[in-house]
This record gives structure tokens, sequence and C-alpha cells, in this order.
């Protein structure tokens, strides 16, 4: 299984990287790209915009089907990633690089509910029958 | 879950497997879209042994299919043509669709889709009983088959199997011919050329592994689906099903009329008002168009919806593209309205095949 231990996730498969100055980057995990397949669009949230923890807040579409992706934490959208809706299939051939905004936290109480490598693992588990 | 002879060559390959109308079939071997773009350009191959070939033997087979099925099987006379057709129940709508091989006068081959294999054979052997009670009809699942596809899929076959070239390099689209175990087709379900190849069971994994070592890439359900589509190929069960008409889901081009005989449905196709059209869409804004998407005009030309039946994302065109049911007073270059989860996308409306020999027709 790919799952950076150096991540926060999601039980909706989103992963979040922490960063040194406070920031979040966000993208969506291997298990995600590979139960989609092969992407072909990407709508990333406007800047500026305020999301609450678990808020639907992009969208990510394969040749099979489109899947909302929601915000693992409440903050405000500072950046997005410049290449993502040019070239979705960086999602499926390097899925921790391809990130897809970034948010400056609102709410540190939200942290604790994301889930370290070791749980999303479970999760994954838990999953598959 | 069913397995056709060739489940453990996939999974060997890396296969991501998917119940496929309760078989357990190849999706794709990696990407589907690298799948899809390899059969445009080069060659790929499909397991399609989940297909049904039934065999029926004996004396009348003519006749018998003459009133089963909707198109016309005198347009057979020549041994080694092939026949695409509907079969239809007596409301006029559509069974299965299916090829009809015509070997002799007391052999014609059919093959029928996956999904539909039992249905269409208890209405097979029904019909038999009622008006043909002499004929044999043999289910074929002794046999695999294996679609090679694409512009240097033939080349590969003939470098496999060096001694069907002979047999096989004058035979025209739609022709079939038989070679030692195998029965070779020119026909598919891509829009390109190639050969679907049917042989025994035992024989599929030596011949997937032997194309594979001379560079044809396996290819999944994923990118079968994306290839179809682009060549403008119906799907049963999506673009038609029991409660349509062939003649308002693109199929009136495989329905004869015209002849005196009389078929299954025929009736009920005669008395009926076509109110309906099935069309392509072409999205012009970004997203992907699917089965089900309504689909509103722009001119409320005397009213009326229509509704996508097939739609997906074309590799080929880097676009999103569908068929629609529509009412008949759209035409091509029309602009239309899709109904694409909460947005409503622009579309435009063209005539299909989208793309045929690796390039655009639109």
């Amino acid at each position: 299984m790919n799952i950076p231990t150096h991540l926060k996730y999601t039980k909706s498969h989103e992963w979040v990287k922490l960063e040194e100055d406070g920031t979040a980057i966000i993208g969506i995990t291997h298990h995600a790209q590979e139960l989609l397949g092969d992407m072909v669009f990407v709508e990333i949230p406007q800047v500026g915009r305020h999301l609450k923890q678990g808020e639907e807040c992009a969208v990510v579409e394969s040749v099979k089907a489109a899947a909302d992706v929601y915000a693992p934490i409440s903050g405000e959208v500072i950046t997005t990633n410049p290449e993502i809706e040019s070239a979705p299939e960086k999602i499926n051939q390097d899925t921790y690089s391809a990130w897809l905004y970034k948010l400056k936290p609102s709410n540190t109480a939200d942290l604790s509910k994301l889930l370290d490598s070791t749980e999303y693992q479970k999760v994954l588990e838990s999953e598959t029958h | 879950m069913k397995t056709t002879s060739l489940n453990q060559t996939h999974r060997n390959m890396n296969a991501k497997m998917v119940d496929f109308g309760g078989w357990d079939m190849p999706l794709h071997y990696g990407s589907q879209l690298d799948e899809h773009h390899k059969v445009r350009s080069d060659a790929g191959m499909f397991d399609v042994s989940h297909m049904l070939a039934v065999d029926i033997k004996g004396k009348g087979v003519r006749d018998f299919l003459r009133q089963l099925v909707a198109n016309n099987v005198d347009k057979l006379m020549q041994p080694g043509k092939a026949l695409y057709t509907c079969m239809l129940n007596p409301r006029g709508g559509v069974i299965d669709d299916l090829i009809i091989y015509f070997l002799s006068e007391s052999w014609f081959r059919i093959v029928v889709n996956a999904g539909t294999a039992d249905k269409d054979m208890s209405w097979i052997l029904a019909r038999r009983d009622e008006i043909a009670s002499g004929l044999e009809i043999i289910p074929r699942r002794d046999l695999a088959m294996i679609a090679v596809q694409g512009p240097n899929a033939r080349t590969k076959v003939w470098q496999v199997i060096p001694e069907a070239q002979a047999a096989t390099e004058n035979l025209k689209l739609f022709q079939v011919t038989t070679f030692d175990k195998y029965f070779i087709a020119r026909t598919g379900y891509t829009g390109e050329d190639g050969f679907e190849i049917t042989l025994p069971n035992s024989d599929a994994a030596y011949l997937w592994k032997s194309l594979h070592t001379a560079g044809v890439g396996p290819t999944g359900l994923g990118a079968r689906d994306t290839l179809r589509l682009e060549a403008g190929m119906n799907l049963y069960g999506q673009d038609m099903d029991e409660t349509t008409s062939p003649l308002e889901s693109g199929l009136a081009w495989t329905v004869d009329l015209k002849s005196e005989r009389n078929f299954i449905g025929k009736k009920a196709l005669l008395e009926t008002h076509v109110k309906y059209q099935l069309i392509g869409l072409l999205l012009l804004d970004r997203g992907v168009l699917r089965s089900h998407q309504k689909v509103s005009l722009q001119y409320n030309k005397e009213g009326g919806e229509g509704e996508i039946t097939s739609g997906g994302f074309s590799p080929t065109l880097n676009a999103s593209i569908a068929f629609a049911r529509l009412p008949l007073q759209i035409s091509a270059g029309d602009e239309v309205q899709v109904l694409v989860r909460d947005k409503t996308l622009r579309a435009r409306v063209v005539k299909y095949p989208f793309v045929r020999n690796g390039k655009s027709l639109i």
C-alpha cells in the first residue's frame, strides 16, 4: 500500500501535508486514484474561498467517474496548483506531488480529526473485502 | 463469478479485474488511456470470450433466421459473409444485437452479447421449438475469442500464425474463414481494422501470450468502451434494450422492412410512429458526458427533451462525446444543453462515428 508516513489522511481519501509555516497542502491518495482510473479533468476551488472541514470543495473526474473531494480541515484557500488542471494525469503518475490546493487552517481542533498513516491503512483494510 | 480461459493470464499481466455482468474480466492493465491509443496507432487485443458463439445447424437454418432477426439474411449469399443485426421481440423492442456468419446452408454461427446470452438462448430455443423444430442450436462455451484490433493488427496475427496468412489476407471487411482450429473474421468493435479470432479454450492462452510477445497490447474493457464510443457503435443495454425500437437507436440501417419476409417485430415497427433519433454530442465546455444525463434543446422547437444513452471521454479527440436519444427535429450543428451533475454545459450535436482508422471525422 502506498501511504507515506509523513502525511495525514481522511476517511474520504484525501492526503494533507502540514508545512512548517502552518499551511496545509492537499491532494487525493493513491488508493483514490487507483479506484477512479485515468484522470481527465480536475476542478479546483477558487483562491480566497473559506472551507469548512468535510465540505465538498473540488472534483476529480476520470474516464470512469467523477468524484467529489472534501476539505480535510477548515481554512482559506491560498493557492491552487497551476499545473494540475492541464495535466490531471499527474494524479495517477505522481500522486503525492500532484497537489490540488493549499489551505491556511482556521481551526486547529480540526487537525486532531485527521488520520495518521497507520489509521488510514486500517480504513483501507476494512474497505477491501 | 464466471471466468474465461484467459483469466489467469490476465492476472499474471497485472490486470485490474472487475465484475462485468457476472464475469471476472480485465478493466485495464495499467492505463486504459494508453491501451486506447495503442489500438488506434498500432495493435491491441481483447479477451471477448465472455460473448457467446451459437451454432445453428440443420435443414432450413436460413428460413428460421429470416423470421428471427430484423436484418435480411438473404444478404448473405456467399459463404464467409457476416451480417450485423438486431433480434426483436413482438413489440419491436431489441432483445440483443448480434453478428451472423454464413458458413453453409446447413450451418450459420451467431455471436451474442455476454450479458444477454442466457436470455437469447431461451428465446432462440423457444422460437426453434415453435417454428423450426428440426434445427440444432449449439452454444459453444468450448470456444474462446480474442479480438486483435488496430492498423497493425492483421500483420501481427500473421507474424504469430504465419500459416493463416494465405487463408486470411484476402478477407474483406465482414468476411470470415476457418483455418485449422481458428475461425477468423475481419470484424471488430473499435473502428480499426483487425481480426476477431475464435478458437478452442485450451489454445487461447498460448495465442494471447504469442501475440503479446509480438508486441500486441493487452486491452481491457475500459478502453473497449472508449474505442467503440468513438467508432459510433452501439452498446446493448445502454443505447438500446427491450423497450426501445431499433429505429430510435441509430439502427434503422440494420432493419430490412422492404422485403416481403415476415420477421418477429416487423408489424410493431411498421405500426409505430418514430419520434426520436440517436445522434452524437460533442461537449464544448469542460467535463465528461455520461449515461442518463438530461439534454435540453436550446430553442424549444416543439418542446421535448432528450437523454444521453452512452457518454464518456474520447482519448483520440481529447474531448467528451456521447450518443443521445433526441427528438427528430434536432440536427447536426445545433447546440444543446446537458445537465451534468449540478451544471448546465453546452454541447454540439454531431453525426457519429466520431473517429475511424485513427482519425477524427468531426
